[in-house]
């Protein structure tokens, strides 16, 4: 898979302390613009944790994440800010809004940390990424007046408010009803298919993984060949 | 900075009460800091100005700092010179040429400078006897050089200048020997010399030792009494400007020699009672403040508690460890902004209010207002301790929510 937008060389992830946990063993990955990647396991088995390892929440104990052949494992903390904030996004199972702010609020906040946009084009954006998942009626509306799906949509807004080329999910319909889950299934696919974005997510769900162009199956933190 | 600082108020308006307490403990704090500088300080401006209006800014007394050296000392300063069983000359004392030296004071100082002879002496009347200071003055000068002329309450003595032998004295003195204006009285002094004085005016400073025991009288009397002609012991001095008055007596006691006492080295326990009272007083205030300073780290380390969750998203957004510091340093400072704007002018009312206020000290027969120094370095000092308080207060839970690692919140959740 040449011009892969991630590659994951040797990734090893250790929790040292009394008892050593290896969260992710010798993981070798690559992930391509336009793709749909789904991580599959059982619980436990150390899929999130390498979504975190992708995400550049979390660093390696031993192994390269290379983004745009860029080497993050060389990085600062303050660098990995930087490239999560423009060129990656996050939705997680539990939508995690922010509670004081409105959807659009929410939405445009990762471009309000990036500065590229006045107030004002990002909140127009924002409201533009909203009515793009659905939620053009529910711009003003605060988090605790959405149902669970409608927050995964605005987690998913979000997650797109920086144009990034790749969107992690972890567990993303983890939490929602099965017709919730096939619409944040669908926008998921779409952002590779349509948008060209590399899109990875983290599920248990088999239909889900079933809809993926390819499925990583990762057990005890190994990636199953 | 827009973005951190709205989200730094989204989380406190969120928490409405906790918020209004932080606030509050600030405006108390700013509110009593305020109030209680100003009349400390006001009080201290009141007694220095009073201090200075009532005393010499600088007097000359016929006495040298440091004893003079033997010339022995003088001739050899290397050696090691031991001299035994000396006993200094017996010499009149006095300030030497005093003419020349009120020329030099005057020179020198650009204040306005007046000799004195002051000494002790016994006023008898009616069969009883009371010892008093006399203070040997030219009439016509103690008006510029002295503020007793304030203080008259019967008589003038201005009246000392047409009338040679009369007497200035204090009310309590004259309550005590049953006086009273046109009274004559006999004065004598340690060398034996009696006179009799006509009692020109009464006075009434507040003070009772000064009430009780000084007299003024002109100088050529009290140098007749003394028999100490053409000699003076003091030179009262005032200076166009009382501040530098220390300054300027340690100018003239190098080119003089006898000892130069500007009024803050005579009121040197005074001031340090003062510097005293001002560190007790700005403590006191300050635990205040302090207190208030707790109050929000409480309610800022409880937002940083609950809002851990919070952090670690929006960490996983992109934004840095510093951003989320500020967010909560900037919590800190509003409540500071909020504190101070509130409090500033409750403490205006509060000093308003108290400036309403007259009583009337024990002892005392005049009304007096309670002394409030309005300076804008009081809103300043107060504004400046109520923010140092905040940012303190929010700066330790900033740097806790600071160091928050987003895959140990979102692991534990999930």
């Amino acid at each position: 898979m040449s011009g892969a937008l991630m590659k994951v060389q040797g990734v090893t992830r250790k929790l040292e302390g009394d008892f050593p946990i290896t969260l992710v063993a010798d993981v070798d990955l690559e992930i391509s613009r336009g793709e749909f990647v789904v991580i599959s396991g059982p619980s436990g088995s150390g899929k999130s944790s390498l979504l975190y390892l992708l995400g550049l929440l979390d660093v390696p104990t031993s192994g390269h994440i290379l983004l745009n052949d860029i080497d993050t494992s060389k990085l600062d903390a303050d660098r990995l800010a930087d490239i999560r904030l423009t060129e990656l996004g996050f939705v997680f199972q539990f939508h995690f809004l922010l509670p004081e702010f409105t959807t659009t609020e929410n939405v445009a906040m990762p471009m309000r940390r990036l500065g590229r946009l006045s107030a004002d084009a990002a909140t127009k954006r924002a409201e533009e990424l909203l009515d793009s998942v659905g939620l053009g009626d529910q711009l003003q509306k605060l988090p605790r007046q959405l149902s669970g799906g409608q927050s995964q949509r605005v987690a998913i807004a979000r997650a797109l408010a920086n144009d990034p080329v790749l969107v992690l999910a972890d567990e993303p319909t983890g939490n929602l009803d099965t017709h919730a889950s096939a619409n944040v299934q669908t926008i998921l696919r779409d952002l590779a298919h349509q948008r060209g974005k590399a899109v990875v997510a983290v599920t248990h769900d088999t239909q889900f993984a079933a809809s993926a162009d390819r499925t990583v199956t990762i057990v005890d933190g190994r990636i199953q060949k | 900075m827009q973005l951190l600082a709205t989200i730094a108020l989204k989380h406190l308006t969120a928490r409405k009460r906790q918020s209004f307490v932080s606030v509050l403990g600030i405006v108390l704090g700013v509110a009593f800091f305020l109030t209680i500088s100003s009349l400390m300080q006001g009080s201290e401006k009141d007694f220095i100005r009073r201090l200075v209006d009532n005393t010499p800014h600088i007097t000359i007394v016929d006495e040298y700092r440091y004893p003079r050296k033997q010339p022995a000392t003088t001739l050899y300063p290397a050696a090691a010179v031991e001299i035994r069983s000396v006993k200094p000359v017996t010499e009149t004392r006095g300030i030497r040429g005093f003419e020349r030296v009120l020329e030099t004071v005057r020179r020198t100082s650009g204040g306005l400078a007046s000799p004195v002879l002051t000494g002790q002496a016994v006023v008898s009347f009616a069969g009883r006897d009371h010892g008093i200071t006399l203070y040997g003055m030219i009439p016509a000068e103690i008006r510029q050089v002295s503020t007793i002329w304030k203080y008259i309450v019967e008589g003038s003595i201005d009246d000392l200048v047409a009338n040679p032998d009369g007497i200035v004295i204090g009310q309590e003195l004259a309550r005590r020997l049953s006086l009273s204006l046109g009274d004559n009285i006999s004065v004598a002094s340690p060398i034996g010399q009696i006179r009799t004085f006509k009692i020109l005016g009464i006075f009434r400073t507040g003070r009772s030792d000064f009430d009780e025991r000084q007299t003024f009288v002109t100088l050529k009397r009290v140098q007749a009494l003394f028999n100490k002609t053409n000699r003076i012991n003091n030179i009262i001095i005032r200076l166009p400007d009382p501040y530098p008055a220390r300054d300027v007596a340690a100018e003239l006691e190098s080119l003089i020699g006898y000892k130069c006492v500007s009024w803050q080295e005579a009121s040197e326990d005074l001031m340090n009672t003062l510097t005293i009272r001002n560190i007790i007083m700005y403590t006191v205030v300050s635990a205040v403040l302090i207190v208030a300073a707790f109050g929000i780290y409480n309610v800022i380390s409880i937002v940083v508690m609950e809002k851990q969750r919070d952090i670690a998203i929006l960490k996983s957004m992109g934004f840095h460890a510093r951003d989320i510091e500020k967010i909560f340093v900037f919590q800190g400072f509003i409540v500071g902004i909020f504190g101070i704007a509130i409090g500033l002018p409750i403490g205006c009312g509060f000093m308003t209010a108290l400036m309403q206020v007259r009583f009337k000290p024990p002892g005392s027969s005049e009304l007096i207002q309670m002394p409030i120094d309005w300076g804008w370095y009081q809103f300043a000092i107060a504004s400046a301790f109520a923010m140092v308080a905040a940012l303190s207060a929010a700066l330790l839970p900033a740097r806790k929510a600071a160091s928050v690692q987003p895959v140990q919140i979102l692991r534990g959740i999930q």
